[in-house]
């Protein structure tokens, strides 16, 4: 796909990344049923980290950030997130979802609340924030994200871009430590792809911990800073930036980048 | 300059439509004719609507209102047309029509009764405000539950102790939960709150409310249960088996979608077991053939039974029309619940259900209306609906051998309570209505 988008200089002084741990996969494995999506995945994630996940259709990227906040259940491997394990504790898998925010293709808005009313509601029931403070955030993450004017409509009534974005300040409410994104753009026309690009190279300007699962090879070269190539539900080439799209070792990631920049 | 070149000078101003499109000549033209098969159309079935109206509307409007007896209805026609033609003979109406609202022990033998099932009926709908029209101030559910034991009583009469001492006891109950919901999960709360609220009727309420009773009586003059009749009996088995349905419908279906594999079956079987048999058959058994089941000294009331039954058979139904709306919900919606950290009954309760309820009103609103409509089933155990108050009606010499306009009057009255339940359904959705999607 293209190097759209992104014209302005990204200001680096907050993008550092700490020697402390966000996640950590250990020999990670699931299954559906039968099918083995995931292969011994081993990934660390350290604070401050801006990881963009590439890989073809199919090949369990999804999935592999799914689990991360217990959307999908692994069988086999560890998950520890923000350094608490996920296992069948529901109590645990509440505390890592309250500090994991999650963007989706298709928004996952709710359709029938408000803007703001979908941007308070987890504050207000799992975080147990008084209402006031909630909308006192709300629009802050609202103006952030440069809709604060919408937020009485319904989310049927925004334009793809804008939906994107409010679901991006939907989940920042929740003051998540980590954000993962599931190809945030890929349901989207090319000018609104730029207004939620914006937005979240803000985000990792602010030295947010991203993964994010993405087609946007102009965003992985330049917000990144460590591309994962995933195929066949293993991880299987893993550089910074630059060296992974000048110089790739394997022969998929060679295929694979000659099919989405080739052309 | 080419030919392709062309700049407007002077900007159009703005004509009125031609008066064939608009107006009610343009809607006559476009709904009625706008082509010689609708033109025919329209034609023939204005005929037949005349030929229908010009039979039925004289019958109704020309109709007696004055009369003893249908005798003498046809003696005051027989006088006033050579002819022999007749017309309705309303007077029935006229006569009886407190009988077929208010049945035996409100109607024309007790007028003196009137203010209660009517001050019931008013409370009623005080209690529903709140839950119809979501701009109704919150505290108006005080007025609901007061009702939930305030109407009984206006009904069945007896001492208020009854109902009253009930009522603390369901607060005992939920005071029971509220302590037990802080140390263990919903799950378990819910059985030992429901344990204590149960100990509490059996050891505590009676005594108690013999104990208020010896102070204070206030009694209303008992009706016992078999003469609760006419459209009273219709209204009170309908507003309960539609107010109680819903939220069992609402565990009925979340029982059967959910993972926990003894919750599921027993939701579903429940459900099944209970749609595949006829509502006709459940009220039969329940009332004659639960009798040789239960130990004699325990008196089954049978409009009680006939409630607890017409309630379960519209849960089962409603729950499958909320199973249908929720299963039409994206899966992104659940997702999007679970990864903000709400927990399974906070994205029940402001994501999921909100969204598939609404999807379902035309649906639960239909049920609503054919159990409405259902209640008429309990003549088949000797209670006397509308309908056997009719038939009542019709076994006595004044009025035997009127028809058509009995039925046609209990007709109306339960059109009106349908048609009121369907316009609200669309109000609702209207109100509900968030934009495209
Ligand atoms: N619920 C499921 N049940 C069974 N198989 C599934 C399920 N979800 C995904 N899969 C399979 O698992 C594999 C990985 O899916 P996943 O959605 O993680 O791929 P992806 O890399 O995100 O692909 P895409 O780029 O198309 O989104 C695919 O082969 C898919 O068919
Ligand atoms: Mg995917």
């Amino acid at each position: 796909m293209s190097d759209l988008a992104i014209e302005r200089k990204i200001d680096r002084s907050k993008m550092e990344v700490s020697d402390e741990v966000a996640i950590q996969i250990n020999d990670m494995n699931k299954w559906y049923g039968t099918f083995h999506v995931l292969r011994d995945i081993n990934l660390t994630v350290n604070k401050g980290e801006r990881i963009v996940i590439a890989g073809p259709s199919g090949s369990g990227k999804s999935t592999m950030i799914r689990c991360i906040n217990r959307l999908e259940e692994h069988q086999a491997g560890d998950i520890i997130v923000d350094g608490i394990e996920l296992t069948n504790d529901l109590k645990n898998i509440d505390k890592i979802r309250s500090e994991v925010g999650m963007c989706f293709q298709h928004f996952n808005l709710f359709p029938h609340l408000t803007i703001l009313e979908n941007c308070t509601l987890a504050p207000i029931w799992v975080r147990k924030t008084p209402k006031k403070e909630a909308i006192e955030t709300a629009m802050h993450f609202l103006e952030k994200v440069k809709i604060p004017d919408q937020a009485n409509k319904y989310p049927g009534q925004l334009s793809g871009g804008q939906q994107q974005r409010v679901a991006i300040a939907r989940s920042l409410c929740m003051k998540p430590r980590i954000m993962l994104f599931d190809e945030p753009t890929s349901a989207l026309d090319p000018e609104m792809i730029k207004e939620v690009l914006d937005t979240m190279i803000e985000l990792a300007e602010e030295g947010m911990t991203m993964l994010c699962v993405t087609h946007e090879m102009g965003f992985a070269r330049q917000v990144a800073n460590r591309v994962i190539f995933m195929d066949q539900g293993q991880i299987v080439e893993q550089n910074e930036p630059e060296e992974f799209f000048n110089n790739p070792k394997s022969e998929r990631t060679k295929l694979f980048l000659s099919q989405i920049l080739g052309h | 300059m080419s030919d392709l070149s062309y700049v407007r000078t002077e900007m159009l101003p703005q004509k009125a439509p031609p008066a064939t499109s608009v107006g009610v000549v343009g809607w006559l033209r476009e709904n009625l004719f706008s082509s010689v098969g609708n033109s025919a159309l329209t034609v023939v079935t204005g005929a037949l609507l005349l030929m229908l109206l010009s039979a039925i509307l004289p019958w109704v409007f020309l109709g007696i209102w004055d009369a003893e007896s249908l005798a003498d209805c046809r003696a005051q026609f027989a006088e006033m047309y050579a002819d022999g033609r007749t017309y309705a003979c309303w007077a029935v109406i006229a006569d009886r029509w407190d009988q077929i609202m208010f049945g035996y022990s409100f109607g024309n033998l007790n007028e003196g009764l009137y203010w209660r099932p009517l001050l019931g009926l008013a409370l009623i709908l005080v209690a529903l405000s709140p839950i119809l029209y979501p701009n109704v101030p919150r505290i108006m559910y005080v007025a609901t539950a007061a009702t939930l034991f305030l109407y009984p009583w206006l009904i069945w009469g007896g001492s208020i102790w009854g109902p009253l001492t009930l009522a603390m006891c369901i607060i005992g109950g939920i005071v029971a939960f509220r302590f037990a919901s802080q140390v263990m999960i919903t799950a378990f709360a819910l059985p030992v709150a429901i344990v204590v609220t149960a100990v509490l009727i059996m050891v505590v309420m009676g005594p108690l409310s013999n104990g208020l009773a010896s102070v204070a009586a206030l009694e209303l003059q008992p009706v016992p249960s078999r003469e609760v009749s006419g459209f009273v009996l219709s209204i009170t088995i309908g507003i309960v088996a539609i107010v109680a349905s819903l939220p069992i419908a609402i565990m009925l279906a979340l029982g059967r979608q959910s993972d926990l594999f003894i919750v599921n079956k027993l939701s579903t079987g429940f459900i099944e077991i209970i749609r595949g048999v006829p509502l006709i058959t459940l009220i039969f058994v329940a009332t004659v053939l639960m009798k040789y089941f239960l130990p004699s000294h325990i008196d089954l009331d049978p409009v009680v039974a006939v409630m607890i039954l017409v309630t379960l058979f519209t849960a089962a139904y409603i729950a499958e029309v909320i199973r249908g709306g929720l299963a039409a919900l994206p899966k992104g919606q659940y997702e999007a619940a679970d990864a903000l950290g709400l927990t399974y009954w906070q994205a029940q309760r402001l994501i999921i259900l909100p969204q598939a309820l609404k999807i379902s009103i035309p649906g639960i609103v239909s049920n609503f209306i054919s159990v409405f409509k259902d209640t008429t089933l309990v003549s088949i155990v000797a209670l006397n609906d509308p309908l056997g108050i009719s038939g009542a009606i019709r076994s006595n010499s004044d009025w035997n051998g009127i028809v058509w306009e009995l039925y046609g009057f209990i007709a109306l009255v339960f059109w009106i309570f349908c048609f009121s339940m369907s316009r609200y359904s669309l109000w609702l959705e209207r109100q509900l209505q968030t934009g495209h999607r």
